[in-house]
């Protein structure tokens, strides 16, 4: 057990545990935040996906101490921000969800690339999304969302 | 009493493998994976040390000669730096996806030593050194003697891998191919690059390496430098003779990705598109 710091959607969290624990086991069960899902467990679905430090990582590879003093944002996180919302109404405006299982790592991943390509083209969406998979929409949709948060958020990535 | 550390600096590192045995986590994605257990519960480490904030160890620089990579600069910083090799690049983009590229790390894919790892035959293939530091010990060893079998290196386990150091050459043209089952998130059923300098109209030097094909990489520098001083025409002549060399160098084995018959037969049609395109 080792004590870990971080913060954890821009508060400042503590937790008691072992360091080799995934990032999303102590997500869901530590701190309640359940809209971070476990798909495949292995880093090839994307459900799980957070942001440390802005940037994209699969909470289900992530061992709690690499996040040791850093940022974590998740869907709850992202829900509260002008992106966020952004995103939650582009989607559904698009039809981009139906089950909604992969429709929280889908946003962050959205929420990723527009943050650092602000107008993506659909070849670049496809790219920023190539870690998530979704077995419902076909992703036309959830492309469609994409590019309709960048055309109305104009400004806010 | 398992024991788990966070070390900030190399130094602090290096003293943590000196004493205690322990297993390395830098990027996490292949360890945690093979370690998995239930849900919920630790992986199931006997103790470890966990590198990925060292920032030390995570600086991407070059020199006149060489390009030298932080062994835990994630995939994505050294596709993004300037200073890496376009080859290199061309490989990362070809790993996984964003966000594994975000934490996956080049140390993290020679210490794994997976014959699919997709940068290792870009190691190879550009004779990259590799810094490996003790409490005690700096050496610079070359890539195909860290990686000395399937899932097996020449590591100590006090030793850490600090630096990827990557010789500066201008190539006449370069190629990777990456065969797998899906675009993003696939594991290489089997993976060809090659690299030539031609200089009127002689090949001066050419390099071919075969991933996941063998226990490590495959490559036979003593062969590629029998074809030095030929012209395109005078090797392409020899193209039987060059087949029937690196068929008997590719070992495959059947598993869930693919079969030996199938990556033999596209691994030898890589090299045959590679020959044609001197």
């Amino acid at each position: 057990m080792n004590k870990i710091t971080f913060r954890l959607n821009n508060k400042d969290v503590e937790v008691f545990a072992s360091p080799t624990k995934r990032v999303l086991d102590i997500l869901r069960n530590q701190f309640d935040l359940f809209g971070t899902k476990e798909g495949c467990g292995e880093g090839e679905c994307g459900a799980c996906s957070i942001l440390v430090n802005n940037k994209l990582i699969n909470s289900c590879l992530l061992p709690l101490g690499s996040i040791e003093g850093k940022h974590v944002m998740t869907i709850e996180g992202l829900s509260a921000t002008k992106q966020g919302i952004m995103l939650r109404d582009a989607f559904a405006l698009e039809g981009a969800v139906q089950c909604g299982i992969c429709t929280p790592g889908m946003m962050m991943a959205s929420h990723a690339l527009l943050s650092i390509n602000p107008t993506p083209t659909i070849d670049e969406i496809k790219i920023g999304l190539s870690g998530n998979l979704c077995r419902c929409t076909g992703y036309n949709m959830i492309i469609n969302g994409v590019l309709r948060a960048a055309k109305d958020g104009d400004g806010l990535w | 009493m398992v024991k788990h550390f966070i070390p900030t600096t190399l130094n602090e590192a290096l003293s943590i493998l000196h004493e205690h045995k322990c297993d390395i986590i830098a990027g996490g994605t292949d360890i945690m994976v093979q370690r998995r257990t239930w849900a919920d519960l630790p992986r199931e480490f006997d103790g470890t040390i966990n590198i990925i904030n060292i920032p030390e160890l995570q600086r991407i620089s070059e020199d006149e000669n060489n390009v030298y990579i932080g062994a835990t600069a994630s995939l994505t910083d050294v596709c993004n730096h300037k200073s890496t090799p376009e080859l290199l690049k061309k490989s990362i983009f070809e790993i996984a996806s964003p966000a594994l590229r975000n934490i996956g790390t080049i140390a993290g894919n020679i210490a794994n030593a997976s014959p699919a790892g997709d940068t290792i035959p870009i190691l190879y293939l550009l004779d990259a050194m590799i810094e490996i530091k003790s409490l005690s010990t700096s050496k610079q060893v070359p890539i195909k003697d860290v990686i000395i079998g399937h899932r097996k290196t020449s590591l100590h386990h006090d030793e850490l891998i600090t630096t990827i150091i990557i010789p500066k050459k201008e190539f006449t043209s370069t190629s990777f191919v990456k065969v797998g089952g899906r675009k993003a998130d696939a594991i290489s059923k089997l993976s060809f690059t090659g690299a030539y300098i031609k200089q009127n109209d002689k090949i001066t030097d050419i390099r071919m390496v075969f991933g996941a094909v063998a226990p490590v990489m495959v490559r036979d520098e003593i062969f590629e430098a029998s074809l030095h001083q030929k012209t395109p025409k005078e090797i392409n002549d020899e193209l039987n003779d060059i087949i029937a060399h690196y068929t008997t160098l590719i070992k495959p084995i059947d598993d869930q990705r693919s079969n030996k018959q199938y990556r033999k037969q596209v691994s030898l049609n890589l090299l045959k598109d590679f020959i044609h395109s001197l």
